[in-house]
């Protein structure tokens, strides 16, 4: 897959930030397309259990992923304060639930570092860099490959 | 995309374009009187002639030679030297497979066909049995633009240190008329070194008798250079004729004419030029031709416009969108308690006719005619009957009947496999139809039309008919159906739809896999489609295909499946029941059926069936009755109807991927999504889950 | 001066190829898919040089050369032939028909620009 990335002068990306329980998470910001907040879904039955169901983006069926349970960080119970970051990935449009997003940050690609091998984390599995950041929080970078559902899923 | 690949997929539609018109005027010319005849292999001609073209700018050499030979076929065939009798258009068809085929090779990148060389022979004999052409130098090489040298006997090519020429030029009144510009050639001349020129004047009368329509001009020029003569040479190469041009190796030192006047000449020729443009009609050396009658264009000219897919997609999408926010106008509307206006309900209704007429007319434009499909189907016919060494002939109706683009594509496999089935099973061979007192060809029909709503489409042979003995006997071999069951003869035709049948022990030669018909009816139902067998023994098997005229939209009953809101294709359901308990009875462990007219239908609980939370009240389900295309009955238990309305199907595919037992989506007027079921794969899938399903039991 | 071309030919592709080959150098395309649409807007497109193909519906190439030869205003407009055909046939009628030179298909794109440079004196 091509990845078209915007450089600046210094070879920075912009990034969104977001936060999934105490954890901070970042994707690229080329994959997203809009941040809503959170509606109930319309559950889809035989369903992986971190999809929580589709929901009407303008006209479009668009599936939502729970990235808390994704990740095996937890379950998150859903308030109309949590966010949905609807992400283009390939040609699907998915949706990502988040508890909220943090910011927007230019982020060198030489500050992304490999995810250091700390066993136990079931999420590294989904990580795919790492960034210290100055207030000394650690941004994991998401790999939207790995969280997102393939296609002619049938789960239990 | 780059330029030379967008090019290059350009070419590769033209080339659809092309052949299509290829098709069908290769169908005609038997059929046609003399005179149209002709402009039809014109026609054909040319739709090759730019194939070869094109071909060759690509680089694909195979199909550049394959191309030409079946041109210069054509070629004969114009100039009147080959007869279009049955034999050579026979060839000529099978050529023209060959060359569909060979595009689509050239465009996937795949290998040629493996019949390539066998028509190449055949188009070569042809061409060697036509009387001698006229044109015995018709080009059989391609390279890459040359310019034609004039040739000039005795010039010596000159060593780089001779250094030069003396070229004599002098023009003639054809010069001028052809376009041609001396100073150009002066310029070029001088790309090649130094030169000096020199106008001869002595010709050219005082400005009162200067007839101007006759040069007479003449230059001479000296040209220092290390180019060799041929170079010089190529570029008076299209001037030719036109002009006389002498070409001499420059004597070395000695006197170069120093008339030191540059250019005037050339000024004043093109000022010349420029002014006086001489009457064609005077042309002295230019023979007129006998120009081509015009030949009126035998195909209509298509004023039509491509638009890529994706934008009518996008179209219809936001169709899509505006009808369902109609429909939630509406519904705010009337929670407002506004809807008794009405000024408002007026326009709303207006809005709502309005889409839905915009609806049907952006779905029209996906709309296309079954021509095309109708046209490879003949081409299947043909190998399927060469294959199976029978006589056949497919008869086409209502090609021009119009379909979703889509729908066009998915019905090329279903309807392949029914003609070979028809070909292979259906029709007898010629010494076996001729002994029942048939014509020796067989005939398939296949004819599409608009009917009540729906697009009907069906293929029919005039073959043997369907063997139900045989298909019986198959069936309890195979543990399809038991042994003793009572079965109507639509049902006995229907057992060929089930899954692994077919009924030759070895495979046929054509069907390879032995695909059977279940594939077929799986796939037309996904179209939201139908399909069902005839058969009349000794006289022949039909199938009928049913499809709705839109994709896009679906009437659909709302119902209520545990705390879901779900949808129910209209088209599936026979009845609806609230049944007595007592109309209930248990089968098994957890089994359920209800009695109804003799039958014994099982009950699947949806709510069961996709995991939601069960309710526990029994007593408030309604069964909803419906049929699935194999004539198998179920009833679907649900918690509620709640009314029955068009609704706009929404993929699941696109974004997410396959549900069990979930077609689509759609999305309600207050902007909730409501999946929609799709009653097939329940009932299968409940099959697939209990080992035994009754089928109709009397008493 | 920007240069003015007229091609006609009637296959997309060609055409394509054409104004792919002649646009990047600068030269003003007006394009035509048969004779008689060429000759429509010969005025209008006022070429310094007309390309056209032999075998077109409707109007060929001779056609195009007989009509362009006969029209008041470019009468001597120069006028290349695009031909898949070397032999010296065809080239004598192109030549007794009026036209100017030729380009073989397939054609080089710098081939064919040093053509039309050459016989235009550019």
């Amino acid at each position: 897959m091509q990845q078209m990335i915007l450089q600046n002068a210094a070879d920075q990306s912009d990034y969104v930030c977001f936060r999934i329980g105490e954890q901070d998470y970042c994707i690229d910001i080329e994959v997203v397309r809009e941040i809503r907040g959170w509606t109930p879904a319309t559950v889809l039955p035989h369903s992986p259990r971190y999809v929580t169901g589709v929901i009407n983006l303008r006209g479009s069926v668009v599936a939502v992923v729970d990235l808390a349970a994704r990740l095996g960080i937890g379950k998150t119970e859903p308030t109309p304060r949590h966010v949905v970051i609807i992400v283009a990935f390939g040609n699907q449009i998915v949706g990502l639930l988040a508890d909220v997003v943090s910011d927007i940050l230019g982020i060198d690609e030489a500050a992304m570092k490999p995810v250091p091998d700390v066993a136990s984390d079931g999420a590294a599995a989904f990580i795919s860099k790492v960034i210290a950041l100055e207030d000394g929080r650690m941004l994991r970078k998401l790999d939207l490959a790995a969280v997102l559902p393939g296609k002619d899923q049938e789960a239990t | 995309m780059s330029v030379s690949d967008s090019l290059r997929v350009a070419f590769f539609e033209e080339c659809e374009d092309l052949l299509m018109r290829m098709g069908e005027g290769l169908r005609r010319i038997p059929d046609e009187a003399q005179r149209n005849e002709l402009e039809t292999i014109h026609d054909v001609f040319r739709a090759v002639h730019s194939i070869k073209g094109g071909a060759g700018a690509f680089g694909l050499t195979v199909l550049v030679g394959f191309a030409h030979a079946f041109e210069t076929v054509l070629d004969l065939m114009r100039s009147g030297n080959l007869h279009p009798d049955p034999a050579t258009m026979h060839t000529l068809i099978r050529a023209y497979d060959v060359l569909s085929d060979l595009v689509a090779a050239a465009r996937d990148g795949r290998e040629a066909p493996e019949a390539l060389s066998h028509l190449l022979l055949e188009l070569d004999v042809l061409a060697e049995g036509a009387s001698a052409p006229e044109d015995d130098e018709a080009a059989l090489a391609f390279e890459p633009m040359k310019i034609d040298i004039f040739p000039l006997s005795g010039a010596s090519e000159p060593t780089p240190e001779a250094g030069g020429f003396t070229i004599d030029l002098e023009t003639s009144a054809a010069l001028f008329a052809a376009g041609h510009e001396p100073l150009a050639l002066f310029l070029a001349l001088g790309e090649l070194g130094r030169a000096t020129i020199t106008a001869d004047l002595s010709d050219v009368p005082p400005l009162t008798y200067l007839d101007l329509s006759r040069p007479r001009l003449r230059w001479h020029l000296e040209l220092e250079t290390a180019a060799p003569e041929t170079e010089v040479l190529s570029i008076f190469g299209f001037v030719d004729d036109l002009a006389r041009v002498t070409v001499k190796p420059l004597q070395a030192a000695g006197g170069l004419d120093a008339s030191g006047e540059e250019q005037p000449s050339g000024d004043t020729a093109q000022r010349q030029r420029f002014e006086t443009v001489p009457s064609p009609a005077r042309l002295a050396e230019v023979t007129p031709r006998t120009p081509a009658t015009p030949a009126p264009a035998v195909l209509p000219a298509m004023t039509t416009i491509r638009v890529s897919l994706d934008r009518v997609d996008r179209l219809i999408n936001q169709i899509g969108e505006l009808v369902i926010m109609e429909a939630m106008l509406s519904q705010a509307i009337s929670f407002a308690g506004l809807s008794k206006d009405d000024d408002i309900s007026g326009s709303l209704e207006g809005i709502k006719q309005l889409a839905a007429k915009i609806q049907e007319s952006v779905m029209a434009i996906r709309a296309q005619p079954l021509k095309s499909l109708f046209q490879r189907m003949e081409r299947i016919t043909r190998e399927a009957a060469d294959a199976t060494q029978k006589q056949v002939r497919l008869e086409v109706f209502g090609e021009t009947t119009e379909v979703d683009k889509t729908v066009i594509e998915r019905l090329v496999d279903p309807l392949t496999h029914m003609i070979r089935n028809s070909v292979d099973h259906g029709i007898e061979t010629a010494e076996q139809r001729r002994s029942a007192g048939k014509p020796a060809e067989g005939v398939i029909t296949l004819s599409a039309a608009h009917r009540s709503g729906r697009v009907v489409i069906e293929v029919t042979d005039d073959g043997a008919g369907i063997n139900r003995t045989k298909v019986r006997e198959i069936a309890e071999e195979r543990g399809l159906i038991p042994p003793a069951a009572q079965l109507s003869t639509t049902e006995i035709d229907n057992l060929l739809f089930l899954p692994g049948f077919s009924s030759k022990a070895e495979v046929s030669a054509l069907s390879g896999r032995g695909v059977g018909l279940d594939v077929v009816r799986r796939e037309i139902q996904s179209l939201g489609g139908r399909v069902s067998i005839q058969s009349n023994p000794g006289q022949g098997t039909g199938f009928t295909i049913a499809l709705p005229l839109t994709l896009a939209v679906l009437e659909g009953m709302l119902i209520g499946v545990g705390k879901e809101t779900m949808i129910l294709p209209i088209s599936a359901i026979i009845e609806t029941l609230r049944p007595h308990e007592s109309e209930i009875h248990c089968l098994g462990r957890s089994g359920r059926v209800i009695a109804k007219r003799g039958e014994m239908i099982p009950i699947i609980d949806l709510a069961q069936s996709f995991g939601f939370a069960p309710t526990d009240d029994d007593q408030r389900q309604v069964l909803i009755l419906v049929e699935c295309d194999s004539g198998r009955r179920a009833a679907l238990a649900a918690d509620q109807i709640f009314d029955q309305r068009q609704v706009v199907i929404k993929s699941l595919e696109d974004n997410y991927g396959t549900v069990p037992g979930i077609s689509a989506a759609t999305i309600l007027g207050d902007g909730r999504i409501a999946l929609i079921v799709d009653p097939e794969e329940i009932v299968q899938r409940a099959v697939a889950d209990t080992k035994t399903l009754p089928l109709a039991v009397n008493g | 001066m920007t240069i003015r071309i007229l091609a006609i030919d009637d296959s997309p592709t060609m055409r394509g190829l054409v104004a792919a080959a002649l646009e990047p150098s600068g030269f003003d395309l007006h394009l035509a898919e048969d004779g008689i649409a060429g000759l429509d807007i010969l005025d209008k497109a006022d070429p310094h040089l007309v390309i056209t193909d032999i075998n077109m519906p409707r109007l060929d190439g001779f056609g195009v050369i007989e009509g362009v030869r006969a029209s008041a205003s470019h009468a001597s407009v120069p006028i290349l032939v695009l031909t898949t055909e070397s032999g010296s046939d065809l080239k004598d009628r192109a030549r007794r028909a009026g036209a100017t030179g030729w380009i073989v298909k397939p054609f080089d794109d710098s081939r064919l620009i040093q053509t039309i440079n050459r016989v235009l004196g550019l």
